[in-house]
């Protein structure tokens, strides 16, 4: 679920990008002054585990389908939240640099989403009180679904969220969330089981690798405080979006004719040049009416889009020209 | 995650392409690590139906690509399979907006916002391509810590990349003895995936171990010691004047909207 550049605005992405920066330098102060820096080579590898378990696809039972670990709250049970943050923070960017997945700008929103709730609620809020200090299969078990299905709805609400406020799609508000929730509880439910067999797996091989990081006592005042937080948060600003918005694609598609910044006026200039185009035009025909623009509020930056078009296929068509042309130079001139 | 292999085999490896000796190669990392970040920006800052105003900016990667001589393929493989997330979402873009455009092409706005869509996607993410694509990743580091990323995440993005290869090699042996091992279902199951991601994590932390002791007999302080880069020359000065004259451009006029108003005569 790795939001893509493409459909976030820069104030959505900047605005992430800076409570990224921020929550970065924190972890990284943490794990600076807690000495596990010394640690970076396992914190390292750990980063490139996590590559090399998303090759592993397994079949998800009675779906047919396949899916593969996420990983955030596999890093936090190793690590500890801070180092395990910072782990998804280095995996997320060479996902985005090397895979084209997620994007530059849109990596401030994937490592909210995919690392800031797993590390930062999921694990020290849910995954820690409820599987205590030394959990048996079953519990484990327990806590590991409920911690993975915890920061998926959380990480799956951010990229609802993220896009709706973005408005670049149109897609209805209510109806995502309703379906991004579903399909992510039913992966949370299998990132759990896979975490908690991995875990298990480590547990029977290096025991001493987890003692490290259980510390924390088995609290249920905090589970059902990361379990509030969690459904105050999916919950009430669902219900709120549902009674303020009744129709999510109607709000976006307001919000978009509302925020798109209206065509420069015809200038002096521009008007003198017209007499010129009618009589030099290739494509008369495609004059628009001026009035369609003022009937439909949309209609003013769809209109413009026509002759836009145009333009653009030539301007893509002269920059793909000038590129081939200096890369035939060039070819010219090292032979 | 199938793409793995694609994304990393032979030698069309973008790190590979990045560490020949061109004109992209030798500007300074911090150069194209900022001007990349603007560029995404710029590109974001369109709106849902804007597709033809950010055709000028097409010029940005296609520059980088000429000044890196990048074989085009194995960008184009890397994007053709890139992020299905993304492209599902903008996939319902036409069957939730059918407001039909004006101009009598038959074009819907959510066809157009569709399009919009997948050009930005192309633009943005071929711009990080072509970074990685000349620019090699310990240089960027470099860069990054340059502007400010903090030393304990910039280690973890080098070593991170330098085992990614390693484990991925792992990970491929491990899945390659399990479809040796059950022929009828070579995909593991849940519980098999659990078992063969356990000994993977085992593997992996042996090596963690091994390679700790190896650094720290060589000294490691928890620091990893990077490259001094030089002083940013003329070159880096007319590449950044450059990217900023396009972006600029893009950004506050409409060079296609006038283009096409003189060829078609819309009054627009």
């Amino acid at each position: 679920m790795h939001m893509s550049d493409a459909l976030i605005s820069p104030a959505v992405g900047g605005t992430l990008w800076a409570a990224t920066a921020g929550l970065t330098a924190v972890a990284a102060r943490r794990v600076e002054r807690s000495g596990q820096d010394t640690r970076a080579p396992l914190m390292g590898v750990l980063g490139a585990f996590v590559f090399a378990a998303q090759m592993v696809n397994f079949s998800i039972p009675g779906t047919g389908s396949s899916g593969h670990l996420g990983g955030g709250l596999l890093l936090a049970i190793l690590l500890g939240p801070h180092a395990g943050f910072l782990v998804m923070t280095s995996v997320l960017l060479v996902q985005a640099l090397f895979f084209a997945d997620g994007g530059v700008l849109a990596l401030g929103c994937n490592v909210f989403n995919l690392g800031f709730f797993t590390s930062y609620v999921a694990y020290p809020l849910v995954w820690r009180p409820l599987a205590g200090r030394a959990p048996g299969r079953g519990r484990l078990a327990l806590a590991s679904i409920v911690a993975g299905v915890v920061g998926l709805q959380l990480g799956a609400f951010g990229v609802v969220l993220e896009t709706t406020t973005s408005g670049v799609s149109s897609l209805p508000f209510s109806t995502f969330a309703g379906l991004m929730q579903s399909i992510h509880l039913a992966i949370g439910i299998v990132e759990g089981l896979v975490t908690a067999a991995v875990v298990l797996a480590v547990q029977r091989a290096r025991p001493e690798v987890l003692i490290r990081e259980r510390a924390g006592g088995g609290s249920l005042r905090l589970v059902v405080t990361g379990i509030a937080i969690a459904a105050v948060v999916v919950g009430g600003v669902l219900s709120w979006f549902a009674s303020v918005r009744p129709d999510g694609l109607e709000w976006t598609i307001a919000r978009v004719s509302g925020s798109e910044a209206l065509k420069a006026p015809a200038t002096n200039v521009h008007a003198a040049m017209a007499r010129l185009q009618e009589r030099t035009a290739v494509l008369p025909d495609y004059a628009l009416p001026a009035s369609t623009a003022k009937k439909a509020e949309r209609g003013s930056p769809a209109e413009t889009s026509l002759s836009g078009l145009v333009g653009g296929a030539l301007v893509f068509g002269v920059a793909l020209a000038i590129g081939a042309g200096a890369r035939i130079r060039r070819r010219a001139g090292g032979a | 995650m199938a793409r793995f292999a694609t994304a990393y085999a032979g030698p069309a490896s973008l790190d590979a392409l990045a560490r020949r000796d061109t004109p992209a190669g030798r500007l300074d990392p911090r150069t194209k690590v900022l001007a990349t970040v603007a560029f995404v920006v710029v590109v974001a800052s369109f709106g849902r139906l804007e597709l033809a105003r950010l055709a000028p900016l097409a010029a940005y990667p296609l520059a980088l690509g000429v000044l890196g001589d990048v074989p085009w393929r194995p960008i184009a493989v890397r994007l053709a399979i890139a992020s299905p997330f993304a492209l599902g979402m903008a996939a319902a873009e036409p069957f939730l907006d059918r407001t039909p455009l004006p101009g009598g092409l038959g074009v819907s706005a959510g066809e157009l916002a569709l399009l919009t869509i997948l050009g930005k996607f192309l633009l943005s993410l071929g711009a990080a391509l072509l970074l990685v694509a000349t620019t090699p990743f310990d240089d960027v580091c470099v860069a990054l810590r340059r502007v400010g990323v903090p030393r304990v995440l910039v280690s973890q993005l080098l070593l991170t990349y330098r085992y990614l290869f390693v484990l991925g090699e792992e990970s491929r042996r491990l899945l390659r003895a399990h479809a040796l091992r059950s022929p009828d279902r070579p995909r593991p199951t849940l519980r098999a995936a659990g078992a063969l991601l356990g000994s993977l994590l085992v593997r992996a932390l042996a090596r963690a171990e091994r390679i700790h002791v190896a650094m720290r007999c060589r000294g490691f302080d928890g620091t990893m010691p990077l490259r001094r880069p030089g002083a940013p020359g003329r070159a880096d000065a007319v590449f950044a004047a450059a990217t900023l004259a396009l972006l600029v451009v893009a950004r506050l006029g409409d060079l296609p909207a006038h283009l096409g108003r003189l060829l078609t005569g819309s009054p627009g």
